[in-house]
């Protein structure tokens, strides 16, 4: 055939197109080469190649040297060799020189079983250090998401390069050189005193304890012990397709009910669901788009279109960071999970009589960017925060295993009462493009009065980086686009700026895939398929819900009734709007 | 003044080339005898050395006392002083040379110039206190063509250089300057490009590629923009080549660089300088700005129809940005970080787009082969390494210089014929080529013939043409730690074998030296070098253990008496040295203890002292005191 590649891996024939890698190649046929720099989010633009941690080399037959497989391209007749003393040797060598520079404390370290340095030790072999010498002192800094401890680190450089190449936001980078390099802000500074959006893909790839989620589950056990606090919780959609890979579970099950039980037997005086929050967004954003289309479509020559989604926390920064002269295009809606916190201290708190400084709200996010946000001074009364903190997918799964719940044995119960109710619009959030089809659905009722005749939007799904359609509404062209990773954003935003970016409404999540490959996740190490498979139980779980549409759902519906009136009333505007600020750094 | 078509080029060569007849002649056939002003002398020409190492020792001053000397006597009309670039014999400078007798002053000082002005220049009397001592037979040498220094080379890239004034460009078309470019314009270019492939010219930058075969590759990718880089970031420790080159001959860079453009298809050329060369940079800006005067440079270039301009690009002197890779992402404004190769520069290089690299010594070659033809180059040197190369000749060494010398041309016959032999008479021990890449060779080596393959083979490289010569008082262990430090310092951190292993190394080197060694980690070392030899991703990584690599193999026996007998037989590694007092020979005259900033020497007055070992910090400053030998190092 055309365009494919015949060589021996191993002594083994093997036909890939061109342009595969050894490694791939080698994959393919059930060669599995160490690697450890190198990662590749297969159907993302997440991928890293620097061939620099030299883990994955291999022999070649006719080459003088070893050859990294990550970035050596197979070429015809090439003889490959991957277990060969030389390269088994060599390949221990390297693992044994990047220890030396390791503070191998592996036992207390939060990376411990989940490290892939730490993997390629035992399979190596690796029984002794043989080399030790001067070890690197590098910057430690807990910032209000991310915990960086960079003398864990390998320079594999893949949070710089998604910092960069993927996120565009350009903090991370290789600093001074040699042995002295370190992978950091310029000039070494804070990450608070750049333009880091608290993303976390930086986290989320990185292979050590290097880059570590801000621990909040010390904070909670304290709450949740003690008895003057009621504690609330709201799980955000995209925990329940991915908390479950944490014990073991196929990614992609679905333990929406397992999750409220260990919620409960956690000791959570309510369990609550963020779900409840993005059906308010959908609400409050989806009256916003219809407000600003009728006023685009009455001729109001100032209207700010494309309207912009903004339950992305790390999006959000990134536009407060980089398009300070755009701040009008996002919605001013607050994200599901401050929504939720905004009601559940107000509306909430009034009914059950409990006073503010009382209850405390955490929200269980796929993200780490909700930590930052919840610090927002914007986002508190009186210095009280309307979520108090927030914790990752894989802290509570950390908090469930310490708290001696057998998690995979958990009977299935539901959220709590009035704020545990959702639907199946609210549920697709947690997937690059939910946000939008769960707007389109009311958007097209409320504004065509009729029923949609089919739910999905199939266009606005999948792992394509930049998706977009047209909706017929009642004769309008819809015209809308989903972007999801900050780079793709960008994208987006210079056209803006440049006045050439030619739709209507446009939703942008931070992370590849959207929440569902938040930082807060547990760790995908580079398979896409775990990607894939959240998402696809994220449209499972929609399909499976009785209501599927935000403005269907009955609690929502009572809400308004009882207390906010309507979509933008002065009570929503004021609880469940916010403004953003010119972050840029001057 | 744009001169628009190859017969106006030639018309000015011929003007040019008449105004340096003179020179020219002197070069070739200067009589024995001295030339005056008071002989009957019409002109004369003074060349004072303008490369860097004798500017160093003042030699501007002697250029302007030169000038204000000759207005005093009132002959400044007569005489004219000019700066060409490096003579090569640095170990002599400055050197100041008088035409037309083609005498060669050396060690010129600025308080000599009067001297020269008023006995030679005047008189027609040499100042032969000045003149060359041959170390041989004593006797005054008043013409370089004579000196062993000079008589085995064969100038080709240093062939302007001391030569002619770089900073007039009419010198260089005097010289058959941008003769080959016209010839080139007026022919195929796929022509031009196998004459450069016929000649053999290989990268003198160190790993040695076929010049035309990088060229007929890059000539293959086609893209809007191609690039033609000169990579003059000289890095080696102590190696001066490309800089001589550039200070002495700008204009061969810049003409090859056109030539290549033209071969390849490239019209913007990239010359990146590290910043720490300001006479080099300066030279080149000056050649650039004449030769876009000239017309030489810009648009339809003699009329061909051909384009091609240049750019300097300033790089901030890291060794890694050598490697074309890294060279290319430190001009685009990145980290200067090597990547995987393929993608090679002629594909994928300067933003992206196909790139050409060569070094300035492969460049300056370039023009010369198309003027002379490529068998005539061919006919030089090796079967596989053609033409000459360039050698910084440094270290234990009587004659430290530049030197040019064919292909082929032996270790011995550089060390002893060219270079005088050891200094002080010490017997030779190691000499390192290749710089921090390379290796040390031995005495058994000194009889092969110098070429790419052959230098391999004995554990060490060509590199871009350093050559460090030491004698019995080096120590070969040190030796090779101070290489390591060097890799150290200039890794850039990307692999892991080159930012840790080579960290690993040096500990451990350090740890031998200093009598903390064990066999073990002899065989930790070997091991080590090897594996990051065979792992580390750029030529910076894949070289940096040679040194220690050949060391081991050529020195073992040192090593080893450093770590079992902990004796450094060289007397370099400061923590294996023990001082000692002969109690016979001490006469207790106190004057060592009084000079110990360690207090570890006691005693009492007229009776034998004592070092204490343990206080002793081996500064040697009791040795240096000592008037009786009592004291005693091993």
């Amino acid at each position: 055939m055309e365009n494919m590649i015949n060589l021996t891996i191993d002594n083994r024939p093997v036909s890939v197109p061109k342009g595969t890698t050894v490694l791939d190649a080698a994959a393919g046929i059930g060669i599995n080469i160490p690697a450890l720099c190198h990662i590749d989010l297969k159907g993302t633009c997440v991928k890293n190649s620097p061939a620099s941690c030299r883990i994955c080399v291999v022999e070649i037959e006719g080459r003088r040297n070893l050859a990294p497989s990550c970035a050596t391209q197979c070429m015809e007749g090439m003889v490959v060799k991957t277990n060969s003393a030389r390269v088994v040797r060599a390949r221990k060598t390297v693992a044994e020189l990047i220890l030396s520079d390791h503070p191998n404390d592996c036992l207390t370290c939060p990376k411990c079983n989940d490290c892939e340095l730490q993997k390629l030790v035992t399979r190596f072999n690796i029984r002794e250090m043989p080399f030790k010498g001067e070890q690197s002192t590098r910057k430690k800094e807990v910032t209000a998401a991310i915990t960086r401890n960079m003398d864990k680190c390998i320079l594999c450089r893949r949070c710089e390069s998604v910092c960069n190449n993927v996120q565009t936001v350009g903090v991370l980078g290789a600093v001074r050189r040699g042995f002295d390099t370190t992978i950091a802000p310029t000039f070494d500074k804070d990450f608070k005193d750049t333009d880091c959006t608290y993303c976390g893909q930086c986290v989320a790839v990185c292979p050590t304890g290097a880059l570590t989620e801000r621990d909040n589950t010390d904070r909670l056990l304290d709450d949740l012990c003690n008895p003057d606090k009621v504690v609330v919780a709201q799980p955000a959609p995209a925990v329940r397709v991915a908390l479950g890979e944490e014990f073991g579970l196929e990614p992609g099950t679905i333990v929406t009910g397992k999750l409220a039980t260990a919620l409960r037997y956690l000791g959570f005086d309510y369990v609550f669901d963020t779900d409840f929050g993005a059906d308010l967004t959908i609400m409050e954003e989806g009256a916003e788009i219809l407000h600003r289309l009728k006023a685009f479509l009455g001729g109001d020559k100032s209207v700010k279109l494309p309207i912009m989604t903004s339950c992305c926390p790390a999006w959000v920064n990134f536009y407060e960071h980089n398009y300070p002269d755009l701040l009008e295009y996002p919605s001013s809606a607050k994200s599901p999970a401050q929504m939720f916190g905004a009601i559940a201290k107000t509306f909430w708190a009034q009914k059950m009589g409990i006073p503010r400084e009382k209850l405390v709200v955490v929200s269980v996010m796929p993200c780490l960017a909700k930590k930052y946000e919840c610090e927002r001074d914007e986002f508190s009364v009186d210095g009280n925060p309307d979520v108090d903190y927030s914790i990752s997918t894989r802290e509570l799964a950390r908090l469930i295993k310490r708290s001696n719940i057998d998690f995979r044995s958990l009977p299935d119960t539901d959220f709590d009462k009035p704020m545990g109710e959702s639907s199946g619009a609210a549920a697709i959030f947690g997937a690059t493009g939910g946000v939008m089809e769960a707007a389109l659905r009311t958007v097209y009722e409320v504004y065509t009065g009729k029923t949609l005749p089919r739910l999905e939007f199939q266009d606005v799904r999948g792992l394509d980086g930049i998706k977009e359609a047209t909706i017929d509404l009642a004769g309008f062209p819809l015209k809308v686009c989903v972007a999801h990773t900050l780079g793709n954003a960008r994208i987006l935003m210079d056209k803006l700026r440049e006045g050439s970016l030619d739709y209507h409404v446009v939703e942008v999540m931070a992370c590849p895939g959207g929440c569902i490959g938040g930082a807060g996740q547990p760790y995908h190490h580079g398979n896409v398929e775990i990607l894939k498979a959240r998402s696809r139980a994220i449209y499972r779980e929609d399909e499976g819900k009785p209501i599927r549409k935000s403005h269907e759902n009955p609690d929502i519906q009572k809400l308004y009734k009882d207390f906010l009136g309507e979509p933008l009333s002065e009570r929503s505007e004021k609880l469940l709007h916010t403004r953003y600020f010119d972050k840029s750094i001057k | 003044m744009k001169i628009t078509s190859a017969d106006a080029l030639e018309s000015i060569r011929r003007e040019a080339a008449a105004a340096l007849s003179v020179r020219e002649k002197s070069n070739e056939s200067a009589s024995d005898l001295a030339c005056g002003l008071d002989k009957g002398t019409p002109h004369m020409q003074i060349l004072c050395c303008g490369g860097t190492g004798c500017k160093a020792s003042e030699s501007a001053k002697i250029v302007e006392n030169f000038r204000t000397s000759l207005a005093q006597h009132g002959i400044d009309g007569k005489v004219e002083v000019l700066v060409p670039g490096c003579f090569g014999f640095c170990e002599k400078g400055p050197i100041v040379k008088i035409i037309p007798d083609n005498t060669f002053y050396t060690s010129v000082r600025p308080d000599d110039v009067e001297e020269i002005v008023t006995s030679h220049i005047i008189g027609g009397e040499r100042v032969e206190r000045l003149l060359y001592q041959d170390p041989g037979t004593g006797a005054h040498i008043s013409d370089s063509k004579h000196m062993n220094f000079y008589r085995k080379q064969l100038r080709i890239a240093l062939r302007n250089c001391g030569f002619i004034d770089p900073e007039n460009i009419l010198e260089y078309i005097a010289r058959d300057g941008y003769k080959a470019l016209a010839d080139s314009l007026r022919r195929d270019s796929l022509e031009v490009l196998a004459d450069v492939k016929a000649s053999g010219l290989r990268g003198r930058g160190g790993a040695g590629f076929p010049t035309g075969v990088k060229w007929e590759i890059a000539r293959k990718f086609d893209a809007p923009d191609k690039y033609v880089v000169c990579n003059a970031d000289e890095g080696d420790p102590g190696a001066f080549m490309d800089r001589s080159i550039m200070e002495g001959d700008p204009n061969s860079v810049i003409e090859a660089m056109m030539i290549c453009g033209y071969c390849i298809n490239a019209h913007h050329g990239l010359i990146y300088i590290r910043a720490e060369y300001p006479l080099a940079v300066h030279r080149l800006q000056v050649a650039i700005a004449q030769a876009r005067e000239y017309g030489l440079l810009g648009k339809d270039i003699l009329g061909s129809g051909f384009d091609f301009d240049i750019e300097i690009r300033y790089g901030a002197g890291a060794f890694v940005c050598g490697e074309e890779t890294a060279l290319i992402h430190s001009m685009e404004g990145k980290r200067g970080e090597p990547t995987l190769k393929p993608p090679f520069p002629a594909e994928a290089g300067y933003m992206g787009r196909p790139t050409n690299v060569n070094n300035v010594e492969t460049l300056a070659n370039v023009p010369v082969i198309l003027t002379k033809g490529p068998a005539w180059f061919a006919s030089i040197g090796t079967e596989k390494s053609k033409g000459t190369k360039v050698f910084a000749l440094a270290g234990k060494i009587n004659n430290v210089g530049l030197i040019e010398v064919p292909m082929g041309t032996t270790l011995r016959e550089i060390i002893y014929d060219i270079g005088g032999g050891v200094k002080g008479g010490k017997k030779f021990k190691a000499v390192q080529t290749g710089g921090p890449s390379g290796g040390c060779l031995t005495e058994k080596h000194l009889d092969i013939p110098i070429d790419y393959e052959s230098l391999a083979a004995a554990g060490s490289m060509m590199g871009s043409g350093g050559m460090i010569v030491m004698d019995e008082d080096d120590c070969m262990v040190s030796v090779a730690k101070f290489f390591l430090e060097f890799t150290v310092d200039e890794s850039c951190g990307k692999c892991t074998p080159c930012r840790i292993g080579n960290r690993r190394m040096l500990e451990i080197l350090t740890r031998i030296t200093e009598g903390r060694g064990t066999m073990e980690d002899l065989d930790k070392l070997e091991n080590l070098a090897k594996v990051i030899k065979d792992t580390a991703l750029c030529g910076l990584g894949q070289t940096s253990p040679n040194p220690v690599l050949s060391t081991l193999a050529n020195f073992r026996d040192e090593y080893e008496e450093h770590v079992r007998d902990h004796v450094c037989r060289a007397h370099k590694c400061k923590a294996l040295l023990t001082y000692s007092i002969d109690p016979v020979l001490c006469k207790g005259c106190s004057l060592c203890a009084r000079n110990c900033p360690a207090e570890a020497i006691v005693g009492e007055v007229r009776k034998p002292f004592v070092i204490n070992p343990e206080k002793c910090i081996r500064c040697g400053m009791c040795l240096s005191r000592c008037k009786f030998g009592a004291i005693s190092v091993i």
